[in-house]
């Protein structure tokens, strides 16, 4: 059975993911099947305690197990290395991989044990004997921001580390112009995401060659960097390794301290370091958690249910430190207003510090609570008017003939259809039959409900909200590459420079620069150099690889394309508009069956404005 | 101490610490890394080796109790350099994965499922998997696979449409 027609020959067609070969055969290639001679193990020690002051840290018994060569404590490390990078200014709140003195919730890490094996660290990290003496803590939000709260951070004075208010259009004005108000509460619990395969790191120093190679199961932008920085190295002293599948991530493969523990651990020890989370590590202490927020909303709408104006106050409950998580009160401000036409908002989002697990990102990076509670506001505002939820979402949703269409907060939205995909939700799920199923449960005394949300969700390559939200950050877009080189036989190699968590990205790349050459995509060979050899990437996060790596590899191999017309018309000695270019071969219109060039041709036969070497880039 | 395992058809005698799990032991010892670490501690079923044909967590097993049984990894399956099972191919076919890390063990269940019942419900087939977990959420297209496969096995997709069983005979 044939599809529709398209204009692609590969894209979009039924072909197999190159992916899956390796992994049904047990032959991916995860952290933790990376060996290198001589490595040795980490356990890590944490605490018990939501907070404690650290009053002695008595390696004796552990270091005195055989097998065990070290026990690093915060202290030490902190001397020899710079705070991870928190984004936000705030040089009071320093995140480290262990605790210096004071530990900020239960899990954090206090001491790393080294040993011959992970068996072995784990025995002796039972043996690190900690005297905490356990300190006044913090667990909710509110009760953080409020004054006369424990501080986490007694240096910063405060437990805020972000309060920024925006106001986008005439917010009062529109709001003492409308009919009706109201005001009510959205609660975001703690969310996190669990992948199967925990975080893990293997890190390895070269003292001679000056250069520390990484293998680790991350999805981080600026990862290298990050590391680099907070090992005091330059960045061309991190060689991070893009060859390593990653076992799921969901946005929480970050992995900056473990990082830069096991790096610290090689340079200090002088053999190779790993360490891979056991799923206790990977739930408490490590990367997993995600927003934790509380919203007061205030709305304003007409008789019809039709949202003019909204108060939207965001305070999210980051944890101990700074992780990813204030920038995650960032992102939906390119997407405040949800699919809706409400003409202004006034948002003001508050980060606060807790004693509980620090947050990092977590899959659709702070968008996903923002959705919940614009979603809440059209059911209240349904509810209040006595309308159907239905009918409000189609009163207030952007129609398909006003795009562009330009939101309160600046985001143009360039294109939609949103009722369309209301009708076809609704007819795919067969809404009437639901509709009744619920009547009859209801009959029944039960409680049964249908829950509807619209999701709109920015995505690619903005990241305006890092400025947004501290000036001083420079990063607006998120960048992509791909290098597309052809050999002496012909053969056509894409390089990519990233890992992947699952997204398929070699199928992509190849599929996508098959489709520009006219070559079937399994003739392509698509590979990933490590972050020495990369160009610049910024890791699949933000469901923006089909959009910048398909739009990277497919502008490369355009302009691949036009160099190898431009190549064949030169050696045809005929002007490229008679040239014709299929399946990797230029001719001649005229005289097709004459000369036919292959991409061979490329590398030996080049006109004298082209040079042998040159890349194809983007 | 001192083990004896035969693991795809072929005897390893390994010295190992009576608690050294028959994961870390395969991994470790045998360099077999298809079976994944994932809970350690017996709920997502990602370091599942085939004990006796059985599906069994090699987290939860000590190497030492794996003596004398015949253990099958997800390096067995394949039926030699480049090619794949059945049950291997229809996973490709299907794209019955996303990261790929419970795809061993999910494919060794698979196997297990259809030596002992070529034609499973999508019931079965479910109740199965269901000691695996994946958390891309890929379980539609791990069912479509394990229901394709079994359908291959059984020769029901052969060019003239016969069923295996009316071509059933000498070799």
């Amino acid at each position: 059975m044939s599809g529709p027609a398209t204009p692609f020959r590969f894209v979009s067609s039924d072909r197999r993911v190159r992916e899956d070969r390796r992994f049904v055969v047990g032959k991916g290639r995860f952290a933790a099947d990376i060996a290198m001679a001589g490595t040795r193990h980490v356990a890590l020690v944490s605490c018990p305690y939501p907070a404690a002051r650290i009053v002695a840290i008595d390696k004796a018994a552990a270091l005195a197990l055989p097998g065990v060569h070290y026990v690093l404590d915060g202290r030490e490390l902190t001397a020899a290395t710079s705070p991870l990078l928190a984004g936000l200014d705030i040089p009071n709140v320093p995140r480290r991989p262990l605790a210096v003195d004071v530990a900020r919730y239960a899990g954090e890490w206090v001491a790393a044990v080294v040993a011959d094996t992970r068996a072995l660290a784990e025995d002796a990290a039972e043996l690190v004997n900690v005297d905490y003496e356990p300190l006044p803590f913090v667990l909710d939000g509110e009760e953080a921001y409020a004054a006369g709260s424990p501080r986490v951070h007694e240096a910063h004075g405060t437990n805020v580390l972000l309060d920024r208010t925006f106001v986008w259009g005439e917010v009062e004005k529109d709001f003492a112009e409308s009919r009706h108000r109201l005001a009510f509460k959205v609660k975001w619990g703690r969310s996190a995401t669990v992948p199967i395969e925990t975080f893990g790191v293997l890190a390895s120093w070269d003292p001679w060659r000056e250069i520390l190679d990484v293998f680790a199961s991350i999805q981080m932008p600026r990862f290298p960097d990050q590391v680099a920085l907070a090992l005091k190295l330059p960045g061309s002293a991190v060689r991070v390794h893009n060859d390593v599948d990653v076992g799921g991530s969901y946005g929480v493969k970050r992995g900056i301290k473990h990082a830069v523990l096991v790096a610290f651990l090689s340079r200090r020890l002088g053999f190779p370091v790993r360490l891979m989370e056991d799923r206790l590590e990977n739930m408490r202490g490590g990367d997993a958690h995600g927003p934790e927020r509380n919203f007061d909303i205030e709305v304003a709408f007409d008789d019809a249910g039709v949202i003019r104006a909204m108060k939207m106050r965001a305070l999210d409950n980051v944890g101990a430190y700074a992780g990813r998580s204030p920038f995650q009160l960032g992102k939906p401000i390119s997407a405040i207003v949800g699919p809706y036409r409400i003409k202004s908002v006034q948002y003001r989002a508050i980060a606060v510090t807790s004693n509980k697990t620090t947050q990092e990102a977590v899959r659709a990076f702070g968008q996903s609570p923002t959705n919940y509670a614009i979603e809440r506001t059209l059911e209240e505002v349904a509810w209040h008017r006595g309308l159907d939820r239905l009918e409000v979402r189609r009163r207030n949703l952007i129609k398909a003939d006003q795009f562009p269409y330009l939101i309160p907060s600046g985001t143009s939205y360039d294109s939609g259809d949103y009722d369309a995909v209301i009708d076809k939700v609704l007819a795919q799920a067969d809404y009437a039959t639901l509709e009744a199923e619920r009547d009859r449960l209801r009959g029944q005394g039960l409680l049964a409900g249908i829950g509807i949300a619209a999701c709109l969700e920015p995505s690619g390559a903005n990241s305006t909200f890092e400025l947004l939200l501290n000036p001083k950050n420079e990063t607006t877009t998120y960048t992509e590459s791909c290098r597309i080189t052809v050999d002496v036989s012909g053969a056509v190699t894409a390089n990519i420079h990233t890992v992947s968590a699952g997204q398929g990205h070699e199928t992509l790349v190849g599929t996508v620069v098959g489709e520009v050459l006219g070559i079937d995509p399994d003739r392509i060979r698509v590979v990933r150099p490590d972050s020495l050899s990369a160009m610049p990437s910024q890791s699949p996060v933000g469901s923006r690889m089909a959009i910048m790596l398909g739009g990277a590899a497919f502008h490369a191999a355009q302009k691949l394309k036009a160099r190898l017309v431009a190549i064949g018309a030169h050696d045809l000695g005929i002007p490229e508009e008679r040239t014709a270019y299929e399946n990797g071969n230029v001719s001649d219109r005229a005289a097709p069956q004459l000369t036919a060039h292959s991409t061979t041709y490329a590398v030996f036969n080049l006109p004298r404005d082209l040079s042998l070497g040159d890349e194809i880039l983007l | 101490m001192r083990v004896e395992l035969s693991v795809n058809g072929k005897p390893h005698v390994v010295e190992v610490e009576s608690r050294t799990s028959l994961l870390d032991c395969l991994r470790e010892r045998l360099l077999l890394n298809g079976a994944h670490a994932g809970c350690e501690h017996g709920v997502c079923g990602a370091c599942t080796v085939l004990i006796d044909g059985t599906p069994m967590r090699s987290c939860l097993m000590f190497a030492v109790q794996a003596d004398g049984y015949v253990i099958t990894t997800i390096e067995g399956l394949s039926p030699g350099p480049g090619e794949l099972s059945p049950v291997q191919d229809a996973f490709c076919e299907t794209h019955g994965m996303q990261c790929g890390y419970c795809t061993p063990a999910m494919i060794l269940t698979a196997h297990a499922l259809l030596a002992g019942n070529p034609a499973p419900t999508r019931a079965e087939i479910v109740e199965a998997i269901s000691g695996n977990i994946c958390r891309c959420t890929g379980y539609a297209q791990i069912v479509e696979a394990i229901a394709l496969a079994a359908e291959r096995m059984r020769g029901v997709n052969r060019p003239d449409g016969a069923d295996a069983s009316a071509q059933a005979g000498p070799a």
